[in-house]
């Protein structure tokens, strides 16, 4: 149980793909540009990674070392092109802003990383959810990223929401009104390597705080409770 | 052939014939999903075209099915490659025609336009198929992002008089944007370029026989 537990938190935050391992950034620092275009990348990589990790944990004992990393490719490269059909069939319009970067999931190295490091180890459940949980972490850096661009280079959040499910929510976004113009360095590339330094530096520091009161804890457990643990700083 | 040579050969055998299945398998997988979707996204890509033509010309006015009545032609002032004209006739008269895509070099990349053309030389409008101008400056033709591209329909040749078809920066009627010049300019010079290719050509392309096999759904 605790194993399961451990294989979302990593996903999610301690090895998180984007964060820590720092894979898969060309999608991500290209796609960024809105919070609707990240979820959309990010719930195709979702489904690429669940769906190849699956595979790849079902074979492992039959396929051979020598061609095992060429039948990972094979499996993610089939599983994508699956993907890439069935957005042009379903989302057209997210298809079409998305473009060359649904295709190149299959660069993404997250998703044949997780294939050799986890998926080809380990029993095809905990791969399963590894998949997903390393998918989901990377969809919301995805969609934290976008979100940021899109609230300070032009104003608004969650446009194009109606590309993704369906014209009923097209006035669902929020907008901080026309007299906002934006900041267009935020939607430009550097913009995306600005968002994501902060990402970092952000998770960075609240690691730091966790560490520094679970120290704290430490100390004080073993202290006994005359000799009071300092007061905290800040 | 010793015992270790046969021994490598039924390795060498082995790998390929797992990675011959995965190959097999893989490709059964996107077939299978192709065969599943094509229809659907022919149909989307048809879809989007004709949203973007009854923008241009209304969709009540028009009589026939315009996906077939089509026509190639070869003009270097509307683009360097080959540009499709749709012709959409009402009762068959001559309606408008749809010049797709109408290309021009941007300030980043090609514009790539749509420009509607109603039989009486006004423009039923212009839209912006694609292009890759600056994101938050030149990107304000793009419908989406302004109005700019819809303050095109129901001008001609008379209004403004040619000589004013320009940005304001040049003397001419239409908006330029704030940091970006280049980008209206070009594309108020394509359509300007429409306008003028259509007032002398306008019976021939009316008159060409349709071409056989049209695409079915044009890829945009």
């Amino acid at each position: 149980m605790s194993d399961y537990r451990r294989i979302i938190a990593d996903g999610l935050w301690t090895n998180n793909q984007a964060l820590v391992a720092l894979l898969g950034l060309c999608p991500l620092l290209a796609v960024s540009s809105t919070l609707v275009n990240g979820l959309g990348l990010g719930l195709a990589t979702t489904s690429v990674l669940v769906a190849s990790n699956v595979t790849v944990s079902f074979i492992r004992n039959w396929v051979r070392q020598e061609v095992r990393l060429p039948v990972f490719v094979l499996v993610i490269a089939s599983f994508v092109t699956a993907v890439e059909l069935a957005m042009n069939a379903w989302f057209h319009d997210l298809y079409k802003i998305l473009g060359i970067f649904i295709p190149l999931i299959v660069t993404n190295c997250t998703i044949v990383g997780r294939a050799e490091a986890f998926a080809s180890r380990n029993p095809v459940p905990a791969a399963a959810l590894d998949g997903l949980a390393m998918g989901l972490g990377f969809t919301l850096v995805l969609m934290v990223l976008g979100g940021l661009r899109e609230l300070v280079g032009q104003g608004t959040l969650l446009s194009g929401l109606h590309l993704m499910f369906g014209e009923n929510l097209r006035d669902f976004s929020f907008s901080l009104g026309s007299d906002y113009h934006g900041l267009i360095l935020a939607i430009l590339p550097p913009g995306a390597f600005f968002g994501l330094g902060l990402l970092i530096a952000l998770k960075y520091v609240i690691d730091r705080k966790i560490e520094q009161r679970a120290a704290r804890r430490n100390t004080e457990t073993e202290a006994p409770s005359g000799t009071a643990a300092p007061a905290a700083e800040g | 052939m010793d015992e270790r040579t046969r021994q490598m050969l039924r390795e060498i055998l082995l790998s390929a014939t797992v990675l011959g299945v995965f190959g097999i398998l893989g490709a059964a997988l996107v077939a299978f999903t192709w065969s599943a979707t094509a229809e659907r996204i022919a149909l989307n890509e048809r879809e989007m075209f004709l949203r973007n033509v009854y923008k241009l010309v209304p969709r009540e006015e028009i009589t026939n099915d315009l996906l077939k009545d089509v026509i190639t032609i070869e003009a270097p002032t509307l683009s360097d490659a080959p540009v499709k004209v749709y012709r959409a006739r009402r009762n068959g008269q001559p309606l408008a025609l749809i010049f797709s895509p109408v290309q021009r070099p941007g300030y980043a990349g090609p514009i790539r336009l749509m420009v509607g053309v109603r039989a009486d030389g006004t423009l039923g409008g212009v839209r912006v198929l694609s292009h890759s101008e600056t994101p938050g400056l030149g990107d304000k033709i793009d419908e989406e992002k302004s109005d700019w591209i819809l303050g095109f329909s129901g001008r001609s040749l008379d209004d403004p008089p040619l000589e004013k078809w320009k940005v304001k920066k040049d003397g001419g009627v239409f908006d330029q944007f704030t940091g970006a010049t280049i980008t209206p300019r070009k594309v108020v010079a394509a359509v300007t370029d429409t306008l003028l290719y259509f007032r002398k050509e306008k019976e021939r392309l009316f008159a060409l026989p349709a071409e056989e096999n049209p695409p079915n759904a044009p890829k945009h």
